[in-house]
């Protein structure tokens, strides 16, 4: 697997659970503010194993891939840039999406012929079985009120981006929506950009040191 | 077990028990709120296995548990029979021992 | 049992359950001391919360995450007991946000760099340690019981305090003014943290075993633990007489009592904003606490 592939699967994770992990500390109630906050360091977990195998092909480490490139050199997909602080609708759309989604491309890493890449697929598709859960959980509990659907239809496009065409077809029999147009992985929201500087404000102030 | 009991218009109240390790008696751990039995189940493991503390959670409506407060009145009339300290065998064992001659084993 | 019997059967290590009988006054005393904890730590979550969002190793982001995460935790431990004792907490929550409920001194505070990140998580959280493990004693068996869980928990928050200091006190120059930085910025509410020292004999939250441990007590084992921690750093405090007496008493320039008491009345420098922050967090999300929770079975 390519370095590019291996750092579109990291930088989908970070960002994601970067986003997600706003919400910790005012999500709708404290037991859920909980479980989504695990939820948020598993996917940067998630990403720092991405990144420890992207960095052997690449002769760097995790920390270098994750904060010291430019915004324009992350591949991350627009669906995970987004903001949603605040919107439980939106956020549990995009959610409920992407664990659609990442579970259909975590399936095919599975028979990797990298074994290391498989390797690591197993161990991911394990801890996401609850991620799964809970966001069935909560698309089940939303699924009638009107600004869950409107976000699930304004992300859809979005959603089907995460996947490479091919495998697009499955998140539609997943969802049960019909294909249409992606938004595709090339170039980035105007999102990116503010949220890179946040994320790199303190590691730019003393370039190089350890932290 | 707590004075908010009854109609609340709420989440429903959820005792969680844990055992700590194979084998050991499950103990009380906490109570959270959540709507359903799918949701207190994902709580209960954040709650009390995010740190892999718990071996096993058994999680229950409060409303099905039944507190019991004085689990017996056995004080009134005395059950020694009931009790280590009511059977004195010293006394008859030292007895039956001389009268067969024996000591006591070293 | 009348007052008095009840006063004699905590004070002899007697326990009290969420469904005994027990002097209102009790209750009411309960309620205000705890409901303050649980505020505590969900005012705690807003100061650090912001710094996940510039962690500068992905290793701190998952700690801070998981420490800001653990004291959410808390809150919910906690409220779930005031809620047993019979005040709500959507109330609870209602109280805080209207300023009518006090949090500690330290969570009215600015976090201005990375610096405070450290010293929150090693010192501010040694002081709280301090106080809860004393908690552990309380005459309110529930309470009691989760002080136990979140002592546990805070364990590994000093670790992590501890981890950054060392980090960054080990690393550049800029790095280190970082940490002694936000001492001097620190020092001042830490020293306030315990309250003032009050006489244990008058004060029912003694009478009652709800607390164990006086003001100054938790004060001077604060010091003692923490700061030769802090000098075997090369660090200063900020406090020319302080001082560890022959008596092994420590000798400290008097805190601002009147900043303490401005601060938890609701004026310190950071209050109005964070409590906004709360309600207006609280508002955006109330539709899903109604569509989740107001039809639960």
């Amino acid at each position: 697997m390519s370095a590019q592939e291996l750092l579109s699967l990291a930088d989908d994770e970070l960002i994601l659970g970067w986003r997600n992990s706003e919400w910790t500390g005012i999500a709708p109630f404290l037991e859920e503010d909980v479980a989504f906050s695990s939820i948020a360091q598993t996917e940067i977990g998630h990403a720092r194993a991405w990144y420890e195998l992207a960095a052997k092909e690449l002769d760097t480490d995790a920390d270098s891939l994750a904060f010291d490139r430019e915004p324009d050199e992350y591949l991350c997909a627009p669906l995970v840039e987004m903001r949603m602080a605040g919107d439980w609708a939106r956020t549990i759309a995009r959610h409920w999406l992407y664990e659609t989604a990442d579970r259909i491309r975590i399936q095919v890493l599975l028979n990797s012929i990298d074994r290391e890449v498989a390797g690591l697929a197993e161990k991911i598709d394990r801890e996401e079985t609850y991620h799964r859960m809970h966001a069935e959980m909560w698309a089940e509990r939303l699924r009638d009120e009107p600004a869950f659907r409107k976000a699930v239809d304004e992300l859809w496009p979005y959603a089907l981006g995460v996947l490479p065409e091919g495998q697009r077809p499955l998140l539609c029999e997943a969802v049960e929506r019909e294909e249409g147009k992606a938004i595709e992985r090339r170039g980035h929201t105007e999102e990116l950009r503010p949220l890179w500087e946040e994320m790199t404000t303190v590691r730019r102030s003393v370039p190089g040191a350890s932290w | 077990m707590g004075a908010a009991r009854g109609a609340r218009g709420r989440g429903v109240i959820w005792e969680v028990f844990r055992q700590e390790r194979q084998g050991q008696p499950f103990q009380h751990g906490g109570s959270l709120e959540a709507p359903d039995l799918v949701f207190a189940e994902a709580y209960a493991r954040e709650f009390y296995g995010r740190r892999g503390e718990s071996f096993a959670l058994w999680i229950v409506p409060r409303e099905s548990v039944e507190e019991v407060r004085e689990p017996y009145v056995a004080d009134v009339f005395d059950r020694d029979y009931r009790r280590v300290d009511g059977y004195s065998l010293k006394v008859k064992l030292k007895e039956a021992r001389e009268r067969a001659g024996t000591s006591e084993p070293r | 049992m009348n007052e008095a019997e009840f006063e004699a059967y905590v004070q002899d290590g007697g326990q009290v359950e969420a469904g005994d009988a027990m002097p209102e006054d009790y209750r009411k005393a309960l309620v205000k001391f705890i409901e303050m904890h649980g505020n505590s730590e969900l005012m705690g979550v807003l100061p650090e919360r912001e710094w996940i969002l510039r962690a500068p190793t992905l290793q701190r982001k998952l700690a801070l995450t998981s420490k800001v995460q653990d004291e959410v935790g808390h809150a919910q431990l906690i409220y779930r007991v005031v809620e047993d004792l019979g005040k709500p907490r959507e109330a609870c929550l209602d109280d805080l946000v209207a300023g009518k409920t006090k949090f500690h001194n330290v969570f009215h505070y600015p976090t201005k760099t990375w610096g405070d990140v450290g010293v929150i998580a090693w010192l501010v959280d040694a002081a709280a340690i301090i106080s809860q493990k004393a908690l552990l004693k309380c005459s309110y068996a529930p309470y009691a019981r989760i002080m136990k869980k979140i002592c546990w928990e805070e364990s590994f928050h000093i670790l992590h305090g501890r981890d950054v200091i060392l980090t960054m006190m080990n690393g550049t120059d800029e790095q280190r003014e970082l940490v002694q930085e936000a001492l001097n910025r620190w020092w001042g509410p830490l020293m306030q943290f315990h309250g003032n020292p009050i006489p244990a004999e008058n004060d029912p939250m003694y009478r009652w075993r709800i607390k164990s441990q006086a003001n100054e007590e938790a004060r001077q084992q604060f010091l003692d633990g923490y700061v030769p921690q802090i000098w075997e750093l090369g660090l200063t405090v900020p406090d020319s007489k302080l001082e560890k007496g022959k008596d092994g008493v420590w000798a400290y320039s008097e805190p601002d009592w009147d900043e303490l008491k401005r601060v938890v009345t609701g004026h310190g420098p950071e209050t109005e904003r964070r409590l906004g922050f709360r309600q207006a967090s609280r508002e955006e999300t109330a539709w899903v606490r109604r569509a989740v929770l107001a039809d639960a079975a």
